[in-house]
């Protein structure tokens, strides 16, 4: 097990909702990236989580930036400080709004140039921050304020759209697995060019679930094999041990359904079709692990 | 016309007290506690010290300490007004 720096720099405390996915994430992508880090968040919950003006729960250099321009403000700091001969990271930290929808074209165009940056993208599966509206990553059947009656589209997949860039890293993961998150955050660090991570973020009061259950609920979406956490770097897929294992032994897809309230009332159909969408997922990427497409 | 940036400095406590927002607190049984982090390594708000001992001007209540607790030592408690 490799060793998680003790030092923290989220400092206490942000203001996010109790059980939030978002800074137990942030913490470890911190640990991860230490001291000589700066952050870009586009709007998202990060972007109001941090403290009261004039003070700030972050302890790394932050700057908050338009909703569309996360990527290309990243892509200027990454070649002002390679300019200026520093190796400063650059991260990104977005919501799935951030990246899905709205930063989509930043983003698209930051890996084209391959600039050197990480681009985090914490997918609570819908616009938190403004109070659960759908975003393109809302699964289907999920209910959400402006789907009361569930989902009916199913959910971009940006990992794919993200690997047709051929990042040199590109990889998934959990916030229920902090400890894969800091091995993944020190990787992809290491490596130059775009780099990609997109974490599953269960968020309490979007998902309508208690709040002790955030983490339960983040190892129950990779027991059940609807999220997968693998890796890809330079194109070779590394299917994780957690994905592994829920590839031979599965949890049932309804045990994490029917705990989170903005699936109740989820019709056959959806279910069925989120059940396709995730075996289809896992078969492909089962293949591309074998070196077979 | 001058402009002055908006930049926030870091501080502890830069959102107050969120030790106010708290329903249940977290109480540790020693007994049971084996030390193994679990409980550290979950909290969202690293609120829980390396001793692990909860801070409780800054815990939220979340639960998620107790919920993921392998020896069950950490139970929440309603709190006093």
């Amino acid at each position: 097990m490799t060793e998680i720096p003790k030092e923290e720099f989220i400092l206490k405390c942000t203001s996010a909702c109790a059980g939030c996915p978002s800074t137990l994430i942030l913490r470890y992508v911190l640990k991860a990236a230490g001291s000589d880090t700066v952050l870009v968040v586009p709007a998202c919950c990060t972007s109001v989580i941090q403290g009261i003006y004039p003070n700030t729960a972050v302890n790394v250099p932050l700057y908050n930036v338009a909703f569309a321009a996360a990527a290309a403000c990243a892509s200027g700091m990454s070649e002002a400080f390679q300019k200026a001969g520093k190796k400063t990271n650059v991260i990104v930290y977005a919501g799935d709004g951030g990246t899905v929808d709205i930063g989509i074209q930043a983003l698209s165009g930051a890996f084209e140039r391959e600039t050197d940056f990480l681009y985090i993208c914490y997918d609570n599966e819908a616009y938190g921050n403004t109070g659960m509206q759908r975003s393109g990553s809302t699964p289907i059947g999920a209910r959400t304020t402006t789907t009361p009656g569930g989902k009916v589209h199913a959910k971009k997949d940006l990992d794919a759209i993200v690997a047709a860039h051929n990042p040199s890293y590109l990889a998934t993961a959990c916030a229920a697995y902090p400890q894969d998150l800091f091995k993944k955050v020190q990787k992809a660090l290491t490596l130059r060019g775009s780099k990609f991570i997109h974490v599953l973020a269960p968020c309490p009061p979007g998902w309508r679930f208690s709040s002790e259950m955030t983490v339960e609920m983040g190892k129950l979406a990779v027991r059940s094999g609807l999220w997968i956490l693998y890796e890809s770097e330079f194109g070779k897929v590394t299917i994780n041990g957690p994905s592994k294992a829920a590839m031979i032994k599965p949890v049932p897809i309804e045990d994490y359904l029917s705990v989170q309230g903005r699936f109740k009332g989820i019709d056959r159909k959806a279910i069925d079709a989120l059940k396709s969408q995730a075996e289809q997922r896992a078969k492909h990427l089962q293949k591309e692990a074998e070196g077979i497409c | 016309m001058s402009t002055r940036p908006a930049i926030s400095r870091p501080i502890k406590g830069a959102s107050g007290k969120t030790g106010s927002w708290r329903v249940f607190k977290p109480v540790v049984d020693k007994e049971r506690c084996n030390a193994c982090g679990i409980c550290a390594m979950f909290c969202p708000d690293a609120a829980i010290s390396e001793d692990l001992v909860v801070d409780l001007d800054f815990c939220k209540g979340c639960g998620i300490c107790a919920h993921e607790c392998p020896k069950k030592a950490i139970s929440m408690e309603r709190e006093e007004k």
